[in-house]
């Protein structure tokens, strides 16, 4: 296995046409994808090549650390209102995560509820495709219907349809202050049931999230973040719309708050801890008939419900036991064995899969880049 | 402009392709008399119009898929339809084409309030999305002007906005799932009442196709409770530049209005012609709106005012009722009726990058002068979304044409700033062969191998979005294929 690490674009689009066998993109390689073939690292490309805060608006090389841009924006008071989370802890991998890769993966964090998912930030993208051509879709404005939405089409395609070198997106200003209100000691029908109703509520819930394991007692989570005297009154809200369901408290410590929630977005309470680990999303009412059938070691609802976080015994086809439901299942944590045997990716109706497969034969017409990782699995 | 020649051959079917249609739809639903084709000869987009060889009215994903396998049998072109409001031209027919109309297919199919979702026929208009939640205090946050009568099929397929995206999105972020059927009759489901896609994201790519990938049917679209209230400020400026200060100072002190609409003097002046809503004479006008309790949008307010005042204003006023909100938005709302009376109009919608607000405006007042057209600037600042309206007579020789010249100047120059040709409307025809002044040839070929995928015949709306140029081949592929 050879590692690649170009410097430019032109140099990527250069390794990429000559290349004559498999390739694995890479950012950070933070994320646990099986590696087949060369690595064709995108570290080497980084730098901003444009910030305007006024505009609201990044324009950053793929290879940039998430960190180095995490710390421009908060320099200005913005941030990445998608929150993407660090896999690090869960996979037990080194590397530094890269802007490009957290597209690559569409990863969203707790907000994605309220503010929506990475691919909603994503304004525009460069990349190499499989013929080595680089191509630009999108541009750096907030709304552009200009063609076809290639970007949302790049966010998320784990490197299987051309390989990120740029992107563009929005940031949002960062919140002044934060609190957390807690509903304490119920179960998960009643938690999805508050969360529904946080959520359903005008009063702008940033994130609801329930830990069935907390070590003070299951507990129901749920963060407002914005002006500190919006934030007092929303929590005195949502006070009187959880207390129907049980006991309320309300953590006004923001930075406590923030530790809350980035444990949550991390998944911190699995780490170290063994097993597999898979990432459900489901239709938020469904997520207690689902979790019970998934008979997991571990589990933690995020996104009201939607998200589904289970770490179950090694080897364990969680898609079988959680039969059919309107969502999907993926692996984030499990053997190179088991990601094959199983698929990381839910397999897809016929119709679709047989779009899917048309579009990556179309980006990628050689099959290079990263083959097979999203394609229907031996064993679904 | 030019759309390509209607193929003899199919119209020589034209008697058995609507013989067949009538076998799979009700009669009333395949229509082939002249006189009744001719209403759908055209969108918004008045100036081109050409009436189809037959438009159909299926009322389910059945019909529908029925409709384009024959269609796809028969070698038909289809050009999708909603309400016919696109400003681009996108529902524009071919003489040789079948209008597939969903406006019969219009019903709430789950209304789920826990799960934040509603899902509709995509026929049904995008203001009775929200009307048939709004009693239990919901709404369909993407807002279009045109929202009481556009419809979801076409929101979708042109990825539509509205004055409130600034914090809530456009339709792609609020689009959760749809069923589609594709040109060979295939039905597709895609997404659902969960968040975000298990494989590729189709979903993201079929918003905005403009009608070229299938023609949608059902949607499940995202709701929202409505905020506690709503106010709105209105504040005039001397100059351009300063109101665009304004507005990029507003968004860096860390305040997201969800709106900030911004008015130039010529636009200003007529509208208050026409609706005296009362607004200042000045060179630019802002309208700021903010949501939340009582409290919260005071305090918003109060710091948007401060930040207003740093750039002397030379007038600041805030809504104090309901009455007063609605003075304000008064303008605004009436500001494309005003134009209208005065003349014929263009409304382009190129994007650019807010900090070449005050640039793009000056080259626009020079272009207007050396084109001999007047030019009127709505837009929404917050995300750069422009409106320039160009005054024309629809009835004086050649207008129309020096009208276009200008509007593609203006695109170009939206372009070259770092903005795009076109923020919501879409390309349609009116901006097809503007493409390749956003895009290089690779760059489009990418786009269109996706079309290829979904729609490998080229029947569905062909001679949309790409230069006609670039499409020629596989247009013809599907007439070779007959
Ligand atoms: C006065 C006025 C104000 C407007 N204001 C706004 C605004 O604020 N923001 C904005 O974004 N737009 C605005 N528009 C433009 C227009 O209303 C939108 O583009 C709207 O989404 C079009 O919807 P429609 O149902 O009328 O679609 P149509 O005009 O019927 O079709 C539009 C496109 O959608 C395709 N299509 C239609 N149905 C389907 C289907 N079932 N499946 C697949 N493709 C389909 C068509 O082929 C066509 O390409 C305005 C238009 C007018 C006239």
């Amino acid at each position: 296995m050879k590692i690649m690490t170009p410097a430019t674009e032109a140099e990527l689009a250069e390794l990429v046409a000559g290349a004559y066998g498999p390739l694995a993109p890479r950012g950070g390689n933070t994320r646990g994808v099986p590696v087949v073939g060369d690595i064709l690292s995108v570290a080497g490309l980084r730098g901003v090549e444009l910030y305007e805060p006024g505009a609201l608006t990044l324009v950053v090389k793929a290879g940039t650390p998430l960190a180095e841009v995490e710390q421009l924006l908060a320099g200005e008071n913005q941030r990445l209102a998608f929150e993407p989370m660090d896999l690090r802890g869960l996979l037990g991998t080194k590397g530094e995560p890269t802007i490009g890769g957290v597209f690559a993966a569409n990863v969203s964090g707790p907000r994605r509820v309220q503010a929506g998912a990475a691919r909603d930030f994503l304004l525009g993208v460069r990349y190499v495709d499989g013929g080595g051509r680089v191509i630009r879709n999108g541009g750096r404005v907030m709304k552009n219907v200009t063609g076809y939405d290639l970007v949302k089409l790049m966010a998320g395609s784990w490197g299987t349809l051309g390989v990120l070198s740029e992107v563009s997106l929005k940031v949002l200003p960062r919140a002044e202050t934060q609190a957390t209100v807690r509903l304490h000691g119920v179960d998960v029908k009643v938690a999805v049931k508050a969360m529904a109703a946080a959520l359903g509520s005008p009063f702008e819930v940033t994130g609801a999230a329930h830990d069935p394991a907390a070590a003070e007692g299951p507990v129901v989570m749920v963060r407002i973040e914005g002006f500190e005297a919006s934030v007092a009154y929303r929590c005195a809200r949502l006070t009187e719309v959880l207390r129907i369901f049980g006991d309320v408290s309300v953590l006004d410590d923001p930075d406590a708050s923030a530790v809350i929630w980035r444990d949550i977005r991390d998944v911190a309470a699995f780490h170290g801890k063994p097993g597999d680990v898979w990432r459900l999303s489901v239709k938020p009412s469904e997520a207690p008939e689902i979790a019970e059938r998934l008979q997991a070691d571990a589990l933690l609802f995020d996104w009201g419900g939607g998200l589904i976080w289970a770490r179950v015994p090694e080897g364990t086809n969680l898609r079988a036991r959680a039969g059919a439901f309107d969502g999907h299942a993926t692996i984030i944590r499990a053997s190179v064995d088991t990601c094959s045997r199983l698929g990381m990716f839910q397999p897809e109706p016929a119709t679709v899969a047989a779009l899917s497969r048309g579009l990556r034969a179309k980006f990628d017409p050689r099959g290079i880049f990263n083959p097979g990782l999203m394609d229907a699995p031996v064993e679904a | 402009m030019e759309m390509p020649r209607p193929d003899p051959a199919i119209l020589a079917r034209k008697a058995r392709v609507a013989q067949r249609l009538r076998e799979v739809l009700p009669p009333d639903a395949v229509i082939d008399d002249d006189s009744e084709t001719r209403v759908y000869e055209c969108d918004a987009l008045t100036a081109y119009k050409c009436p189809p060889m037959l438009a159909v009215l299926p009322g389910s994903t059945q019909e529908v898929s029925d409709v384009l396998r024959i269609c796809h049998e028969e070698g038909v072109p289809v050009v999708p339809r909603g309400s016919g409001t696109s400003l681009a031209g996108g529902a524009l027919p071919t003489a040789d084409s079948v209008i597939l109309g969903v406006a019969r297919m219009n019903d709430v199919l789950e209304v789920d309030y826990e799960n934040r979702f509603i899902r509709v026929q995509s026929g049904r208009t995008n203001l009775s999305v929200t009307g048939a939640v709004e009693e239990e205090g919901f709404f369909y946050a993407p807002d279009p002007s045109s929202q009481l009568a556009c419809a979801i099929a076409g929101n979708i397929a042109m990825n539509s906005g509205g004055a409130h995206c600034l914090k809530y999105g456009v339709t792609t972020n609020n689009l959760l799932g749809v069923t589609m059927v594709l040109m060979d009759g295939t039905v597709v489901e895609i997404g659902g009442a969960h968040l975000d896609a298990g494989g590729l994201d189709l979903l993201g790519v079929i918003c905005g196709s403009e009608g070229q990938l299938g023609v949608v049917t059902e949607a499940t679209l995202r709701i929202l409770h409505k905020p506690e209230g709503a106010r709105p400020v209105l504040m005039g400026f001397d100059s351009n530049e300063v109101a665009g200060a304004c507005v990029s100072d507003i968004i860096k002190a860390g305040v997201l209005p969800v709106a900030i609409e911004f008015m130039d003097r010529p636009c200003i002046e007529a509208t208050e012609a026409f609706a005296h809503a009362g607004y200042p004479m000045c060179e630019a006008l802002l309208i700021v709106e903010v949501e939340g309790s009582e409290a919260e949008i005071d305090f918003q307010l109060a710091k948007i005012k401060e930040i207003a005042r740093r750039h002397d204003p030379v007038e600041l006023r805030e809504a104090a009722d309901e009455d007063e909100a609605a003075r304000i938005w008064l303008g605004r709302k009436s500001a494309f009726g005003a134009m209208g009376q005065i003349n014929d109009y263009m409304c382009l919608d190129g994007t650019i990058p807010v900090t070449a607000l005050p640039q793009v405006l000056r080259r626009i007042g020079e272009m207007s002068k050396k084109f001999g057209l007047e030019v009127a600037n709505v837009f929404h600042a917050g995300d750069g979304n422009m409106h320039p309206l160009i005054l024309f007579d629809a009835n004086k020789p050649g207008d129309l044409e020096t009208c276009e010249a200008f509007g593609a100047e203006i695109l170009k120059l939206c372009v070259e700033v770092g903005g795009c040709l076109t923020g919501e409307h879409g390309v349609g025809v009116e901006k097809r062969e503007l493409m390749l002044h956003q895009y290089s040839r690779e760059d489009l070929e990418a786009q269109m191998a996706v079309k290829d995928v979904f729609d490998p015949a080229w029947l569905l709306n062909p001679a949309k979005v790409f230069p006609l140029s670039l499409t020629e081949e596989r247009r013809a592929m599907a007439v070779a294929a007959e």
